[in-house]
């Protein structure tokens, strides 16, 4: 199990120790024998199929690829995955994929879990995760109920949601993730959702190459106890003035397309407050206009775009990758001290260790 | 100063010192040495005054000169509680022979008391005609009104039992450096260095490792390193002055009671870390440690941490499930994965436990036991977690538990532990306590090639036939002997697969609800662990003629061993027998209790252990119990199982 693979620097690509596939693979080498067992028409279906369908993509040895997940309709994942993989306990994946992780840097260790799983009772291993940027792509399907224990309401409903744990509606204001992740020292913060194939491979294939923890929010619909949570974010019409698609890079537009072919509406920072607010650019130009820089050291202006959306009507919703920074990765920094104390001290010998400085000798 | 001496014969462990002394020869400056076989001390001071280094100084100069030794730090919570108070002392018993010793002994024989709080907390301990070294500098009007002293205790009679030896510790320290420049303040802290010397001389200690050591510990001020090392001067020089100090003592090595061999000091953490990373070696995987930080065990983590070179990994967790949750992905992965925590740890990992019972991966589960319920006593030890270990998870869960009983035990125990986990794919329980912890005793440095193998294989291919006789890997198909699971870790080609903690179908591991199969998995997984390979129980019953079997586990077994020898003395006839492992027990064990009218179980809880006794075996076992976060005392032990032994068969009533 000893590492073999020396390299120097602290910062190295994601996947650079994980061998590759000898040959060319297909979604179907990644799909298990497993009878995949969530509710028709859950969302869970189609981040599953695009998992499977993008792994091909990195081409990395299935042997090597993990994926670990607590408990929750979401956590059932890993048993449809043809790679190594662990259904562990209620918000523990996190701490368990941490100790994997950082003890087989030959492996490309996946988290999946679900708002209830990661938010509510693993909310802290996930913050200490991306604290410590561990190299682990951490994958958090949000659909803002209990889906397995019935219909409560999770830390992301709105207030006032009616369930069956609160008849008058719910008392507790949500987390929003994405806050949350940045807050927590989050290397790479993203949001995607389910229904929109190529936005959510896009967006795993920028998580998979970030060294460190990348934290992959997935709004995702459950049809049975919060159906249509997103359907703001979907509705096509709707969509066009709700959803903020952000792009490195590229100015943040949205809404019906102006002139300029862009979206009518656009964010920009008040002069007077800091904070960011939007604008229609037909009235007020876009000279102010934002572009956006997943790569700014500086959380402010991630943290900033991710309180745009009204937790209530999900409108002015940022999704594509807020956040994307080098960091230094735990488990390289931890490899690293390994070797530096084999450096200044020389390779362990059990001998000298156990005999210590102050022996005495009993001769018979 | 004749109560310490005790004579040849009694070389009984906390016996009352005896009477005759050996023939006195003169030093060189004329005066008095006496010989000693054995001598216990007991520093006592105020949570900042040092007490717990200056008892390691003595432990480390008594064990480079080759006595026998046993330890009892005891020192409250809070890091420095307020100063003078009675809940603020902090005390160091050492017990030192010219032959073997078990415990660290009932009463002291010298008591040094740095304060009146000092002196008022221990001195019910203390035997009549025990020397006292009181510091005179302590016992104004104010330190005494705090601790309730109305009178001083040195001069109202009332120590009139005690030789006592009144000495101005803090005015002779100042005056010793008054040439280093120091404040005051700086100069009054190496008082216990003073009285370290004063000791040292009492009992002819080498002092060059102390010296040696002050300098290392301060060699970034080397001005405090010179000053402590005057003060420790000066208080071997005052006793070699001082006519108040008029006879002197040696202790012989304890040549003849230690198998030929090399040996070293050592304390229970230390040794079980030491057994962690020789595990690793042996094992050939890297030493994996998830650890969240708690009193007793945080040393195995602070250990661990420096051995990075021997490839140990550890992971400061955020919290104690994240702590045995890394440690179980690490094993998933190939480590020998390893938690550290004490009974409060325990009871939130246990969750992750149970998930380690259903992956059957190989973890060690560390507890250092301390006072319980909840937070309790945090820095006294207790035996209270043993039910804890056994059956404290949801669902039929059973876990392995070996307990060591001894501060060097410690090692052999984790070896053990260890090739329980990895030989049976299971979580174990090593039951270690904060007695052992950070007790220190003598002990044999092992020959690493006498160290047991513990190389396992992990899987590399198919293990089995389909009926179509395709080749397939079957996670959970066992081996036919030790009903372990195969171990196939990530990055092994074509044994890809998944395991949780939902109910696995039989070989496969796929997720099963079917009934009849969770009978059969809960009832395999109490079979594998149930055929676990310990040894056969071994019974000291030297006469076989006792009627009367004391057993015990853990810790126990110094003062256990030093009550039996008590007895054993004084004619009666006993037999003895010391559990390592508590689950599964030894094959013999139930023939073993059927031989005896009766047993009698010491434990410091409220009769865990004889509560499995009665429940496996219908034997009635006598419990006999102490809970007040500190040992046993061999004295007051020998006397209870005197007491048991004087009933007739059915008279036997537990207290």
């Amino acid at each position: 199990m000893t590492e073999t693979i020396a390299e120097g620097a602290a910062q190295i690509e994601a996947l650079s120790l994980v061998p590759k596939a000898e040959a060319k693979q297909s979604m179907k080498d990644f799909k298990s024998d497993q009878e995949v067992r969530w509710c028709p028409g859950c969302g869970d279906y189609a981040v599953l199929a695009a998992v499977q369908g993008f792994m091909p993509e990195l081409g990395l040895a299935k042997e090597n690829i993990v994926f670990v997940s607590g408990i929750g309709c979401s956590s059932r994942f890993p048993y449809y995955m043809n790679t190594y993989g662990m259904h562990s306990i209620h918000g523990r994946a996190p701490a368990i994929a941490t100790g994997l992780a950082s003890s087989r840097r030959d492996l490309s260790v996946w988290v999946v879990t679900g708002d209830g799983d990661a938010l509510s009772i693993g909310g802290n291993h996930l913050i200490h995760a991306l604290r410590r940027n561990v190299n682990l792509k951490i994958l958090l399907f949000n659909n803002r109920i209990y889906g397995l224990t019935k219909g409560q309401y999770s830390p992301t409903s709105e207030v006032g949601k009616i369930t069956k744990s609160t008849p008058m509606g719910s008392l507790d204001a949500p987390f929003n993730p994405v806050s949350l992740a940045i807050g927590a020292e989050a290397s790479f913060v993203a949001r995607t959702v389910d229904s929109d194939r190529k936005h959510l491979t896009s967006v795993l294939r920028q998580a998979a190459a970030h060294p460190g923890t990348a934290l992959v929010e997935i709004y995702q619909n459950c049809n049975i106890f919060n159906d249509g949570a997103f359907e703001a974010l979907k509705d096509k019409e709707k969509a066009q003035e709700a959803v903020i698609r952000l792009e490195h890079g590229q100015p943040i537009r949205f809404g019906a397309p102006a002139e300029d072919g862009l979206g009518s509406k656009g964010v920009v920072r008040d002069p007077a407050t800091g904070d960011l607010r939007i604008i229609d650019v037909t009235q007020e130009g876009t000279a102010g206009v934002l572009v956006h820089d997943a790569h700014n050291p500086s959380p402010t202006t991630a943290f900033a775009l991710s309180r745009l959306a009204d937790p209530d009507t999900l409108h002015h919703t940022p999704i594509g990758v807020l956040r994307s920074v080098d960091r230094p990765v735990y488990d390289t920094l931890m490899s690293d001290q390994l070797d530096a104390a084999i450096e200044q001290k020389g390779k362990g010998d059990l001998a000298t260790l156990l005999a210590g400085n102050d022996t005495w000798t009993v001769v018979g | 100063m004749t109560s310490q001496v005790s004579s040849p014969a009694d070389k009984t462990d906390g016996a009352l010192a005896g009477e005759p002394c050996t023939p006195a020869t003169e030093n060189g400056a004329g005066k008095e040495v006496r010989r000693l076989d054995r001598v216990i001390i007991r520093f006592a001071g105020d949570s900042g005054d040092g007490m717990q280094l200056t008892g390691d100084r003595f432990t480390s100069e008594t064990a480079s000169f080759g006595n026998d030794l046993s330890t009892l730090p005891n020192f409250p919570a809070e890091i420095r509680a307020p100063a003078g108070t009675l809940p603020g002392v902090s005390s160091f018993q050492l017990h030192f022979a010219d032959h073997d010793i078990l415990t660290p002994g009932d009463a002291p024989n010298v008591l040094v008391a740095m304060n009146p709080a000092a002196l008022k907390a221990n001195l019910a301990d203390v035997p009549r005609g025990a020397d006292i070294i009181v510091n005179t500098d302590e016992f104004t009007k104010r330190p005494m009104a705090k601790v309730g002293y109305v009178t001083s205790p040195l001069e109202d009679g009332s120590l009139e039992a005690y030789n006592v030896h009144p000495v101005p510790l803090t005015t002779l320290t100042i005056e010793a450096l008054k040439d280093f420049g120091l404040s005051r303040k700086e100069a009054e802290r190496s008082k216990n260095m003073f009285a370290l010397g004063l000791l040292s001389w009492m009992y002819h200690r080498p002092t060059e490792s102390t010296e040696a050591f002050l300098r290392q510990k301060f060699a970034k001020k080397p001005d405090i390193a010179e000053a402590n090392v005057a003060a420790f001067r000066a208080g071997w020089n005052f006793g070699e002055t001082t006519e108040d100090f008029a006879v002197s003592y040696e202790v012989a090595p304890a040549t003849k009671a230690f198998p030929t061999g090399t040996y070293r000091n050592i304390s229970g953490n230390l040794a079980l870390s030491y057994g962690l990373v020789a595990a690793g070696r042996q094992a050939d995987l890297p030493v994996y440690l998830g650890s969240y930080p708690i009193t007793p065990a945080s040393d195995i983590l602070h250990e661990l941490s420096k051995h990075k070179n021997f490839g140990v990994r550890t992971f400061q967790a955020e919290d104690e499930i994240a702590g045995i949750g890394a440690a179980l992905g690490a094993a998933f992965g190939g480590s020998l994965a390893v938690t550290t925590t004490s009974g409060p740890g325990v009871a939130l990992k246990s969750e992750t436990i149970g998930l380690a019972v259903s992956l059957e991966l190989p973890l060690l589960i560390v507890d250092i036991q301390r006072g319980g319920p909840s937070t309790g006593l945090p820095t006294k030890t207790e035996q209270a977690d043993l039910l804890q270990a056994m059956y404290g998870r949801n669902g039929e869960a059973p876990v392995p538990i070996v307990a060591p009983k001894t501060p060097a035990d410690c090692f052999d125990a984790a070896l053990d532990a260890a090739r329980i986990a990895l030989s049976y794919r299971t979580p174990v329980f090593l039951l270690s306590d904060g007695y052992l912890a950070n007790g220190s005793e003598p002990w044999r440095i092992p020959e690493v090639d006498e160290l047991p193998d513990l190389r396992v294989q992990f899987a590399t291919s198919a293990n089995h036939e389909l009926a179509d006789g395709t080749e397939a890997f079957w996670p959970y198909k066992r081996d036919a002997q030790t009903l372990a699971r195969p171990w196939a870790v990530p990055g092994t080609p074509g044994l890809e697969h998944r395991i949780g903690g939902i109910e696995k179908q039989d070989g496969t591991g796929n997720i099963s609800y079917d009934p009849a199969n969770h009978d059969f998995m809960v009832r395999t997984r109490q079979a594998k662990i149930d055929g676990i390979e310990v040894p056969d129980l071994e019974v000291d019953d030297p006469s076989g003629d006792a009627d009367t079997l004391v057993i015990g586990w853990g810790s126990t077994y110094g003062p256990i061993t030093a009550a039996v020898r008590r007895v054993r003395r004084a004619g009666g006839q006993i037999a003895q027998a010391h559990l390592r492992h508590l689950n599964p027990f030894p094959g013999n064990l139930g023939a073993v209790l059927g031989r005896y009218d009766k047993v009698v179980v010491p434990e410091m809880n409220l009769g865990q252990l004889a509560t499995l006794l009665r429940a496996k075996f219908l034997v009635d076992a006598q419990s006999h119990t102490q809970v007040s976060g500190m040992p046993f005392k061999a004295e007051q032990l020998a006397a209870h199982l005197e007491e048991v032994m004087k009933q007739g068969p059915k008279e036997a009533i537990n207290d």
